[in-house]
């Protein structure tokens, strides 16, 4: 990927996915980042290793039960788990994407919301809700505050608000502080993916209501 | 089941990986020792390393068994203090040693040390068993023509990883032990402060201390 991604993850949150501590819809977000930025994956993957010397060096250890290499053996024999299905690939949506939308851009599932926003819920558990936003070109969104922590991906087009210009890659981390009105670049519609450990609001379809949608 | 370990798709970032996993093993690059090919398990090129190269490419029974010795009484401890029942880490470790048999090919060892793979798959697994959740994982890097990792970053991935740990066994204990919460317990920063009676702001400036510790430690 040849653009250059200037708004990265924090560590904390590199840290807890690799502790696999975060929300799923959270660690659908750092799964696309990674995907994108090799940056932050260099640095996922040292907490891993970080991980692995916790595992080797814990001071406890429980013994398997009698047998346990014989049954595993026995498993290993029953040959591997089958494989996940993979999608064709997608010049928009990074492989943990697809595994959510069942296929690529053009198999997500559009709701319009509004002034020709439109959302896409994925399904993920409960404790953090996922989901891809598109805004078309040179399009505002509301001027909106956010309940939470809210991070913002964009994976086409771009956006810009009072903080700086987001593009493919870029990760909004915004809070409970942070009231802004994003702009799409005026070049190409913007697709997002968008996560919060806020609770989703539905009552969007009335335009005096946009805003509180926003606030998911 | 276990995506981390899927199959390669095609990325246009590999390239770009590559560097920057280079740049991050050259970096630490210091004192390189002799390579030892056959070097049974141990130091230089890290250990346990030929442990699964021998089970992906001969299917070697001994060598897994050696393995399991090691790592399965671990995996199954860090099940339970994460909130599993002991017949379900039972369980669950020998889902994750059969794992590790069965993706033994798709073990690099310019990327992890085995100890870090071991517990990619049992935490991955954890999330399947305690959440009933899925857990994605960054889309896989395709490794150009070179299909074979270099000896040398072999060498120094693993030489890093040993840093690390040693890093990590310097620690004071108490951040040690935040450290160990924070990988081990399942718990949130927010969890872990009303365990320890520390203010949040507290907990995650001792992480941040630790981690800013742990990478001085290292250069």
């Amino acid at each position: 990927m040849s653009n250059e991604i200037k708004h990265h993850l924090t560590d904390e949150l590199l840290m807890a996915y690799s502790a696999g501590t975060l929300p799923e819809a959270f660690n659908l977000m750092v799964a696309t980042h990674l995907s994108l930025c090799d940056t932050c994956r260099a640095q996922a993957e040292s907490y891993d290793a970080l991980g692995g010397c916790m595992l080797q060096d814990a001071p406890d250890s429980v013994d398997m039960a009698d047998g346990a290499l014989d049954a595993t053996l026995a498993l290993i024999a029953g040959g591997p788990a089958p494989d996940a299905p993979t999608h064709p690939s997608c010049d928009v949506l990074p492989a943990p994407l697809r595994d959510y939308v069942g296929g690529g851009v053009s198999d997500i599932r559009w709701k319009p919301v509004g002034m020709g926003v439109k959302q896409a819920i994925l399904p993920t558990s409960s404790a953090a809700s996922a989901r891809l936003l598109f805004i078309p070109a040179g399009a505002a969104m509301p001027d909106h505050g956010h309940k939470g922590m809210e991070l913002t991906m964009v994976l086409q087009g771009a956006f810009s608000d009072e903080i700086d210009r987001f593009a493919r890659g870029d990760v909004e981390i915004a809070d409970e502080d942070l009231e802004h009105m994003p702009v799409a670049d005026i070049s190409a519609d913007c697709i997002c993916l968008a996560v919060t450990d806020a609770p989703l609001k539905f009552n969007s379809l009335i335009p005096k209501l946009v805003q509180p949608f926003l606030r998911i | 089941m276990f995506a981390e370990v899927e199959t390669v798709e095609t990325c246009g970032a590999a390239e770009a990986v590559q560097q920057v996993m280079r740049k991050r093993k050259t970096s630490v690059r210091k004192g390189k020792a002799a390579v030892n090919r056959e070097d049974d398990g141990c130091k230089p090129q890290g250990e346990w390393v030929a442990h699964v190269l021998r089970i992906r490419s001969a299917q070697d029974k001994t060598a897994f068994a050696e393995l399991f010795r090691h790592f399965a009484p671990r995996v199954k401890a860090f099940l339970i203090k994460s909130g599993s029942t002991p017949s379900q880490a039972e369980e669950c470790t020998q889902e994750v040693m059969a794992t590790l048999w069965h993706k033994a090919h798709l073990f690099d060892p310019s990327r992890a040390s085995v100890a870090t793979w071991v517990y990619t798959i049992a935490r991955n697994r954890r999330i399947d068993l305690l959440r009933k959740e899925r857990r994605p994982e960054p889309e896989d890097l395709t490794w150009g023509p070179e299909a074979e990792p270099d000896q040398a970053d072999i060498v120094s991935l693993q030489q890093e990883t040993a840093h690390l740990r040693e890093a990590l066994k310097a620690l004071p204990q108490a951040q040690r032990e935040l450290i160990e919460k924070a990988y081990f317990g399942d718990l949130s920063h927010r969890e872990i402060a009303a365990q320890t009676g520390l203010p949040l702001g507290t907990i995650k400036s001792r992480i941040r201390l630790a981690l800013d510790r742990l990478r001085h430690a290292m250069k």
